[in-house]
């Protein structure tokens, strides 16, 4: 799980840097002309997959680039949903207040519970993540009065339509779904190539290469980790509010440890370390278990399967043996 | 009933629970130090134990049969999910957390599958009361308890004792040199794998009384011994038996005068602010 550190001096070095600029955008631009010829039920699967890819974005900046794995994500994720879709619910907020209040939320849980938590490293640290995720996931059961519970709440009426400037949007349209989708997935891609690209990214790989250096030369690396664990918390509470305001639904069951896995499992799956491997990952770990699940009620076998042959087959995830064969400019 | 009577409940219960999470997590404990693998498809060894056991005591219509034959069949299992799945994979930390991931979807689909979404009782072989002061108390969940405890002891002399244990000692420490000095780690590994499958399923058939049988029962079984095994420090037999009992007792302490979600939420807080505090767990090795 290396991230290639892009070498060569001057041109060679600008040049490789509008390359890999480029490809990400190409990407993002490819999604956007998708809209125009995929059928509506996969337009719909799309604009879900890249809300999940966002989050699994969020996942892998922690994991990527501090080698950090945590099995609490979903608690951000759910912070994220929660305080979007509470103020919508019970407040009459409008959609873009509602995400700063998302996002309000996930950077305060974030905040502190990195605090608390990057104390611990290795196993230590992704059994503290999913300790502290469980006891949220309890408490939105606890105060279900609140939270619906596992019922959880459906906002589909309550939330106005979103006025930008001359645009009025509508999100319960199909169209307008799929590019707020696609807005806040382009916007996670370039803040994680831009972080990875920065100076501080070439910090986070250094402390993350080897933490004891990296401190020896000078380095705060909690400061460090523990800005990646809130930006990475922020992007996935983003995500969650995201998904709340698209599909109008919030409950306990995205705070639940499934949803700490899966971004894991995307990030794995599609390849750690790289900004594209969580789309790739969760849009194969989507796609495979709709078909499947048309095929037979016993899917799980299927996506068990098929989850077991790809690490045997691509133990660096799709992307990762995509770079391993072609060139290195590979997002 | 007085305070003391529901704190003794409290203890009562949280002690039979501990006693059975320390069979599960002593068997991921194991896997964990010698392998230095984390099985995510532990908890659905517990379960298979669990089914098997109801499957087998209504083909024989007894108890005592199932309680041999289900952890047999659930080290088969085992043992063909180290040699085709992990094995290949060469126990490589990342890819294994993949694998056993999809491990636990096929092992759970297929009990949906043939077992069906039903919590499925099964008669516990013997009934008798202990009458404390403030209450009676089922006789077979004291039973369980000090078969845990001998099973836990029996463990113990096998690792301590045996050729295998001695084995599986060297390869915990480095595997290597263990493999230099003619240990069949491979062998050992498997050995290791089976072994914690094992432990997990009988505590599986010992709950099913208790408890019921349900194809889901893993992922909390999982939870509960992540738990003791971190919280006792990763490698430390002693420190995951400590840390299973100190969790179990938290938590029936606080069931009998909180509700149960709230004495959830405690005790996971409580779990979390220990490692917080002793990352190495209680017990740890320095080095992980």
């Amino acid at each position: 799980m290396t991230v290639r550190v892009q070498s060569g001096e001057g041109a060679a070095l600008a040049h490789a840097n509008r390359l890999v600029w480029g490809v990400h955008l190409a990407v993002a631009a490819l999604l956007l002309l998708l809209q125009f010829v995929l059928p509506p039920f996969h337009h719909g699967m799309l604009a879900r997959i890249m809300v999940l890819a966002s989050y699994a974005i969020g996942y892998n900046l922690l994991l990527g680039y501090t080698g950090l794995m945590s099995l609490g994500h979903a608690m951000f994720f759910a912070a994220g949903m929660y305080g979007t879709g509470l103020t919508v619910y019970y407040l009459g907020f409008g959609a873009l207040p509602a995400i700063v209040t998302g996002l309000l939320a996930s950077i305060a849980v974030a905040l502190v519970i990195g605090w608390i938590t990057l104390r611990t490293t290795g196993v230590s640290f992704l059994i503290v993540t999913m300790m502290f995720a469980q006891a949220f996931f309890l408490a939105t059961l606890y105060f279900n009065r609140i939270t619906g519970g596992d019922q959880g709440l459906v906002l589909a009426g309550r939330l106005p339509p979103l006025h930008l400037g001359p645009l009025t949007l509508n999100l319960a349209q199909p169209g307008v779904k799929y590019n707020v989708a696609l807005v806040v997935f382009t916007a996670c891609v370039l803040l994680g190539l831009w972080l990875v690209r920065s100076p501080a990214g070439r910090v986070l790989v250094a402390i993350r290469e080897n933490e004891e250096r990296a401190r020896l030369i000078g380095y705060n690396t909690f400061h460090y980790k523990w800005l990646t664990l809130t930006i990475s918390g922020a992007v996935s509470g983003l995500a969650g509010s995201t998904y709340t305001l698209l599909f109008s639904y919030l409950g306990s069951s995205f705070a639940s440890i499934l949803y700490s896995i899966y971004p894991l499992l995307w990030t794995l799956v599609g390849g750690v370390g790289t900004i594209i491997g969580p789309l790739v990952g969760a849009t194969m770990m989507t796609y495979v278990v709709d078909i499947t699940s048309g095929y037979t009620t016993a899917y799980l076998i299927v996506v068990g399967a098929a989850l077991v042959i790809l690490i045997m087959r691509f133990p660096q995830g799709i992307m990762g043996a995509v770079r391993a064969r072609w060139p290195q400019w590979v997002p | 009933m007085s305070f003391t009577g529901h704190l003794f409940l409290g203890l009562l219960e949280g002690g039979v629970s501990g006693l059975v999470i320390a069979l599960t997590a002593m068997g991921l404990s194991l896997v964990f130090g010698v392998m230095r693998i984390v099985n995510v498809a532990h908890g659905e060894f517990f379960m298979l134990g669990a089914v098997f056991a109801w499957y087998f005591s209504s083909l024989t219509g007894s108890f005592y049969p199932a309680l041999v034959a289900a952890p047999i069949s659930v080290a088969l299992v085992a043992l063909l999910a180290d040699r085709f799945i992990l094995r290949p994979i060469r126990y490589a930390p990342e890819p294994t957390i993949v694998a056993t991931i999809g491990l636990l979807y096929i092992l759970q689909q297929l009990v949906l599958t043939f077992y069906g979404p039903y919590a499925r009782p099964v008669a516990a072989p013997i009934y008798f009361r202990v009458d404390f002061p403030w209450f009676g108390y089922s006789g077979y969940k004291l039973v369980v308890a000090a078969l845990a405890a001998l099973l836990l002891a029996a463990l113990w002399l096998v690792v301590t004792r045996t050729r295998l244990g001695l084995y599986m000692r060297a390869t915990q420490q480095d595997r290597e040199i263990a493999q230099a000095f003619g240990v069949p780690t491979e062998r050992v590994y498997a050995a290791a794998f089976a072994l914690g499958a094992v432990l997990a399923a009988i505590a599986g058939v010992l709950i099913v009384p208790v408890q019921q049988a349900h194809y889901l029962m893993g992922l909390d079984a999982l939870l509960l011994s992540f738990m003791a095994v971190i919280i006792g420090g990763v490698g430390s037999l002693t420190g995951t038996l400590v840390a299973a009992l100190f969790i179990g007792l938290i938590d029936g302490v606080m069931s009998v005068f909180f509700t149960p979600t709230l004495a959830k939420i405690v005790a996971s807080l409580l779990v979390a602010f220990v490692l917080v505090l002793k990352p190495m767990g209680l017990f740890g090795e320095d080095r992980l």
